[in-house]
C-alpha cells in the first residue's frame, strides 16, 4: 500500500486554508502571519560609545588570548614535568598539565568569546528571509533526465546483449570472493583450543603472588588464593593467553560444608580449586565472601556458590564454574589430577 | 575597449591582492558560483541549533589531538619492562602499547593534556551527538527532505561509539582489557560462527598479540575515514536543504529567516569552535580521565571492581547485566542466549530510533517537505515514543552501573538488577503515557492562552464586588506562533463497499495504518487548536475575559 491513496483532505494544509504557510495579516484572520517584526536596535546600533565599549571588550579578549599563549609557552619551558601541586578542591595534580591546560584553554576560549561578542554586538543583527526551493526537480527536468538515462542505457546495449550483462554480473559477484579468502589468515581455526588449558596430571599449583608451589597447609579456611600451573612464567611469550584460561582460585572449606558430592570428591581436605574465569563473558572473579562461600564477578555480578559445585545463584552467568580435580603429591604439594573436564570461560556454540 | 581597460587595471595591480587571488582561484575552481550560493547563506538562530556544532568541533579536536598521539603511541603488544618516570610501575612487564601510553602521560610534556583533551572530546562528541539527535527527533526535523541526513547522523553516532570503544582499548590497561574480554565473550556467544569470529578478530585465542594493532588501524583510519566522509555529506546536506526553523512571524515553510553566514555565523560558529576547544582544554586541565597508570597493564586474570565502559557503551553493559543467564544445550551445541540476546538487542535499540522517521512518514502519508519545526507538545505521540526510547536507554545505562548504584546508594545489587529487569519493560510504557498527558496539557494551555489571553496576575475588583484576574490578549505575533502548527486528521479506512456494492478486501497493512493514525491523531492524541471562529466569538465581548 503506497501513501498515494491517502485522501488529500487529511493533510493539514488542506484542512485549514486560513492557516496555510504564507498569508497576509488581515482583520478577518487574527491568527494570520503578521510578517517579520521590525528590527529592534541594540544599544551599539544607536550609541557609538556603547559600540566603542564593545570594541574594547573584544580587543581585550583577544589580548588575553595572546597573553595566555605566552603563558602556555612559559609553563612548557619552566615547569618540571614531574612537579605536582595541590589545587583545591581537586587535590594533588600535575602542575604541568594544570598550567598547560588552563593557559591553552584560556587562549582558545578568549578567541571564541571575542568573536562571538563581536558578532552579537557589532555585526548587523537584521534578520533576513531567504527563499526555499523544492528539492525535487521540476517535471520537465525529471523527464529529461529519465530520457537521457534511457538513451545512455540503450546506447550501451546492456539490455539487448544479455550475454554481456550476465557474465559481467557474474564476474563482479565473484571478484569479492578473493577478498574474503584473503581474510582467512586473520587467525587460526578454533579447533579444540578452547577446551584445553595448561593443566595436566601432576602439575603443581603455584601461588600467583609468591611464585611458590602450594602445600595444603598454606591454604587457610576463609582465604582466597590464586594459582597458576607450574612452569608458566610471566615473561613467557604465551603467558597472557595461557593465564586467560588456566587462572585458578583456591579456597578451603570445611569438608562437611561442601554440599556437592563431586566437588567433595575432587577436593583435598576441603581445599577446592575452581577456574577463576567467569563463565559469563570471561572476567576474572575476584570477590569472595567467606561466610557464605559465594564468589562474585565484579564485572557483571554473577554469583557462584563455591560450597555447592560453584553453581550460579545470581546474575547473568549461564553455568557453574569448572572445577579442577586436585590432590597432593608425594612431597606434600598440591597438584592437579588432570585438565579441566569442561571448557573454562564463556560459553560458545561448540561447547555442548 | 572595455577589455583593454580591465587588463590595464589588472596589470597595474590596482585590485587588492586578496581579490586577485580569488580571481585566480575562480578561473580554476569556479569558487564564485559556490560563494554566491553560500557566502551570504541565511541561518536561523536558536540555542538548540548549536548542539550539532558541538559535535562538529569536538570531532575536529579529536582528529587534531589524535594525530598528535599517533606520533608517540606504539600499537604493539610485545612485552617490555617499564623504565619510565612513573615510579610505582618501574620494572613491571607490560605491552608496548601500555608502555608508550605511560610515556605520553609522564614523559612527553603536554602529552597528558593532549591525551585528556582527546578522551574528553570523545565523550563530549558522543554526548553532543546524542543530544543533537534528540533535538532533531523531538522537533520533527527528520521529516522530508531530511530523512537521509538523519541516517547519516545516526551512522555517525553508531560509528562514533565503536571508534570510541576501539580507542579506549588501545592503551591495553586493566580496565579496557576487561572491556575487550567482554566483547570477546559476546562474540563467542554467536551461534555457529562465534568461535571463528573471535579467533579471526584476535588472531587466535584471547588476548593473543594482535588486537591492539588491529584496533589501531580501525580506530585511526577505517572508522574516522568513514566518519569524515559522512560528516562532510551531513554538512553539505544541511547547506543544501537550508536549516529548519521554528514557526514565528514572517517564518514559513517556504523561507528561512535569520542572519547571513558572512559575517555573523562565520564569527559565531568560528568563535564557537574556539569556545568548545577552550572549554575542553580547561576540563582536561582540571579533570582527570582514564588514569591508566592507576589501573595497571592488562592481565586476563586480574580485574578491578567498578569496571565500567565509557558512558556511550553503558547501555550495552546494562543489557548484558540484567539478562538472566539462559543457556540451551542440545545435540552437543550450546546456545548462549544469556549473552546472545543482549548482543542482538544492542543494535535493535539503536535501529529502533533510526527507522522512526520512515514509520512516521508511512503513518501520516505526508509527502510534502517540512522546514518548520514542531514544538514537541504539538506531536504528543512522537514525543511520547521518543521519551519512551530514552527511558529504555537510560534504564539500561542504570543497569550498566548497577554496582555503582548499589555501593553509592547503599542498595542491594540484586534489587537494582531486578528493578532494571522490570523497569526496562514497564518504564517506557509509563513514560509514553505520562509524556503524552503532559503534551496534551500543554496544548490545552496554549489554546487557553490564545482564546483568553495571558494571565497577568493582576487582580481587579469589579463595581459589583467580584474579583477577576485580568487577562491580557496576545499580540498577533504570539497568536500566529501558537496556532501555526498543523494538525493531521486520523486516517480512516475508506468505504469497504464500492459503488457497485462489491466488497473490497481491506489489507492488514491498511488496517494497521488506520489504527496507528488514530493513535497519533485521534481525539485522545491531540487537542484541536483554536479556530478563528472560536476566537472571534470569545473576543467579540460577551463580558468574557
Amino acid at each position: 500500500m503506497s501513501s498515494q491513496d491517502i485522501p488529500e483532505e487529511n493533510l493539514p494544509a488542506e484542512q485549514d486554508h486560513a492557516h496555510g504557510a504564507v498569508s497576509v495579516a488581515d482583520e478577518k484572520n487574527p491568527f494570520a502571519d503578521p510578517g517579520l517584526p521590525p528590527h529592534e536596535h541594540r544599544i551599539q546600533d544607536v550609541d557609538e560609545r556603547a559600540a566603542k565599549r564593545s570594541e574594547r571588550v573584544v580587543a581585550l579578549l583577544f589580548t588575553v588570548s595572546m597573553l595566555a599563549t605566552l603563558g602556555f609557552i612559559a609553563s612548557y619551558v619552566a615547569i618540571p614535568s614531574d612537579k605536582s601541586i595541590f589545587v583545591f578542591p581537586i587535590g594533588h595534580i600535575s602542575a604541568m598539565n594544570f598550567a598547560l591546560g588552563l593557559t591553552l584553554g584560556t587562549a582558545l576560549f578568549c578567541i571564541g568569546a571575542g568573536a562571538v561578542h563581536w558578532a552579537r554586538t557589532l555585526m548587523s543583527d537584521v534578520e533576513v528571509a531567504d527563499e526555499r526551493h523544492p528539492v525535487a526537480a521540476a517535471p520537465d527536468l525529471r523527464a529529461k533526465v529519465h530520457e537521457d538515462f534511457k538513451q545512455g542505457a540503450k546506447e550501451s546495449a546492456i539490455g539487448r546483449r544479455k550475454l554481456i550483462r550476465n557474465t559481467m554480473l557474474g564476474a563482479l559477484t565473484l571478484v569479492p570472493l578473493s577478498g574474503l579468502f584473503l581474510l582467512r589468515d586473520l587467525g587460526p581455526l578454533p579447533g579444540t583450543k578452547l577446551r584445553h588449558t595448561l593443566w595436566s596430571k601432576g602439575k603443581l599449583l603455584v601461588n600467583m603472588n609468591t611464585n611458590e608451589p602450594l602445600r595444603p597447609e598454606d591454604v587457610a579456611v576463609g582465604s582466597l588464593t590464586f594459582a597458576k600451573p607450574e612452569g608458566l612464567e610471566e615473561d613467557d611469550e604465551e603467558f597472557q593467553t595461557e593465564i586467560a584460561k588456566a587462572a585458578l582460585m583456591i579456597v578451603r572449606l570445611q569438608p562437611e560444608n561442601i554440599k556437592d558430592k563431586r566437588e567433595l570428591e575432587w577436593s583435598h581436605e576441603g581445599i577446592v580449586a575452581y577456574s577463576k574465569i567467569c563463565t559469563h563473558v570471561g572476567c576474572p572473579i575476584s570477590l569472595y565472601e567467606q561466610q557464605t562461600h559465594h564468589v562474585l564477578c565484579p564485572c557483571h555480578q554473577s554469583t557462584f556458590d563455591l560450597s555447592d559445585g560453584a553453581r550460579v545463584i545470581f546474575g547473568p552467568a549461564g553455568h557453574a564454574l569448572p572445577q579442577l580435580r586436585i590432590g597432593v603429591n608425594g612431597e606434600g604439594y598440591l597438584e592437579a589430577l588432570g585438565d579441566f573436564e569442561e571448557p573454562v570461560g564463556p560459553a560458545f556454540w561448540e561447547r555442548g | 575597449m572595455s577589455t583593454t581597460t580591465s587588463t590595464d587595471s589588472r596589470s597595474r595591480g590596482k585590485a587588492p591582492a586578496g581579490e586577485r587571488l580569488a580571481d585566480w582561484a575562480d578561473g580554476r575552481l569556479g569558487i564564485y558560483s559556490l560563494a554566491k550560493a553560500n557566502m551570504r547563506k541565511i541561518f536561523p538562530d536558536h540555542w538548540s541549533f548549536m548542539l550539532g556544532e558541538v559535535c562538529l568541533y569536538s570531532f575536529i579536536i579529536i582528529i587534531l589531538t589524535g594525530v598528535y598521539l599517533t606520533l608517540f603511541f606504539h600499537p604493539s603488544m610485545n612485552e617490555v619492562e617499564y623504565h619510565g618516570s612513573y615510579v610505582p610501575l618501574q620494572g613491571q612487564l607490560m605491552s608496548e602499547a601500555f608502555n608508550s601510553t605511560l610515556h605520553i602521560s609522564f614523559d612527553v610534556r603536554g602529552g597528558l593534556l593532549i591525551r585528556q583533551i582527546h578522551h574528553w572530546a570523545a565523550l563530549i562528541f558522543l554526548a553532543g551527538m546524542f543530544v543533537h539527535m534528540m533535538r532533531v527527533f523531538f522537533t520533527g526535523a527528520f521529516r522530508k527532505p531530511r530523512e537521509v541526513n538523519w541516517l547519516f547522523g545516526f551512522l555517525l553516532f553508531v560509528l562514533g561509539m565503536f571508534t570510541g570503544f576501539t580507542g579506549y582499548s588501545l592503551p591495553d590497561d586493566l580496565l579496557s582489557g576487561t572491556g575487550v574480554r567482554f566483547m570477546e565473550g559476546a562474540i563467542l556467544s554467536v551461534p555457529i560462527v562465534g568461535t571463528y569470529l573471535s579467533f579471526f578478530l584476535f588472531g587466535g585465542e584471547f588476548p593473543g598479540g594482535d588486537f591492539v594493532a588491529r584496533f589501531y588501524s580501525i580506530h585511526i583510519l577505517l572508522l574516522p575515514g568513514i566518519m569524515l566522509g559522512l560528516l562532510v555529506a551531513h554538512l553539505i546536506l544541511v547547506f543544501y536543504h537550508k536549516h529548519t526553523q521554528f514557526a514565528g512571524p514572517g517564518k514559513s515553510n517556504k523561507n528561512v529567516v535569520g542572519m547571513p553566514l558572512l559575517p555573523v555565523y562565520m564569527a559565531k560558529a568560528g568563535g564557537f569552535f574556539f569556545l568548545v576547544f577552550g572549554a575542553i582544554a580547561v576540563i582536561a586541565a582540571v579533570a582527570q580521565i582514564n588514569p591508566i597508570w592507576a589501573m595497571g597493564p592488562y592481565r586476563p586474570d586480574q580485574v578491578s571492581t567498578g569496571a565500567q565502559p565509557d558512558w556511550y557503551m553503558g547501555f550495552s553493559e546494562g543489557l548484558i547485566r540484567f539478562m538472566p543467564g539462559w543457556e540451551v544445550n542440545f545435540w552437543g551445541h550450546t546456545l548462549v542466549l544469556g549473552v546472545f540476546i543482549p548482543l542482538v538487542i544492542f543494535p535493535l535499540v539503536l535501529v529502533a530510533i533510526a527507522v522512526y522517521p520512515f514509520i512516521e512518514a508511512w503513518v501520516t502519508g505526508d509527502k510534502r517537505e517540512h522546514h518548520i519545526l514542531d514544538r514537541p507538545r504539538n506531536a504528543p505521540t512522537r514525543t511520547g515514543l521518543g521519551v519512551a526510547w530514552m527511558t529504555v536507554y537510560l534504564t539500561l545505562l542504570i543497569g550498566g552501573g548497577n554496582d555503582l548504584w548499589a555501593t553509592h546508594f547503599h542498595l542491594s545489587i540484586n534489587a537494582v538488577t531486578w528493578f532494571v529487569r522490570i523497569f526496562v519493560f514497564v518504564g517506557p510504557v509509563l513514560a509514553f503515557l505520562i509524556t503524552k498527558r503532559i503534551c496534551l496539557g500543554l496544548q490545552r494551555r496554549d489554546k487557553e492562552k490564545v482564546l483568553h489571553g495571558r494571565e497577568t496576575g493582576t487582580i481587579k475588583r469589579l463595581p459589583h464586588g467580584e474579583f477577576i484576574e485580568v487577562h491580557e490578549p496576545l499580540s498577533q505575533e504570539q497568536l500566529h506562533t501558537l496556532t501555526a502548527h498543523e494538525q493531521y486528521q486520523p486516517l480512516e479506512i475508506g468505504p469497504t463497499v464500492d459503488d457497485n456494492g462489491v466488497e473490497r478486501k481491506v489489507k492488514g497493512a491498511e488496517k494497521l495504518r488506520a489504527k496507528l493514525s488514530d493513535a497519533y491523531f485521534g481525539e485522545e492524541s491531540q487537542i484541536p487548536k483554536p479556530t478563528v471562529e472560536e476566537y472571534k466569538e470569545i473576543t467579540s465581548g460577551h463580558g468574557h475575559h
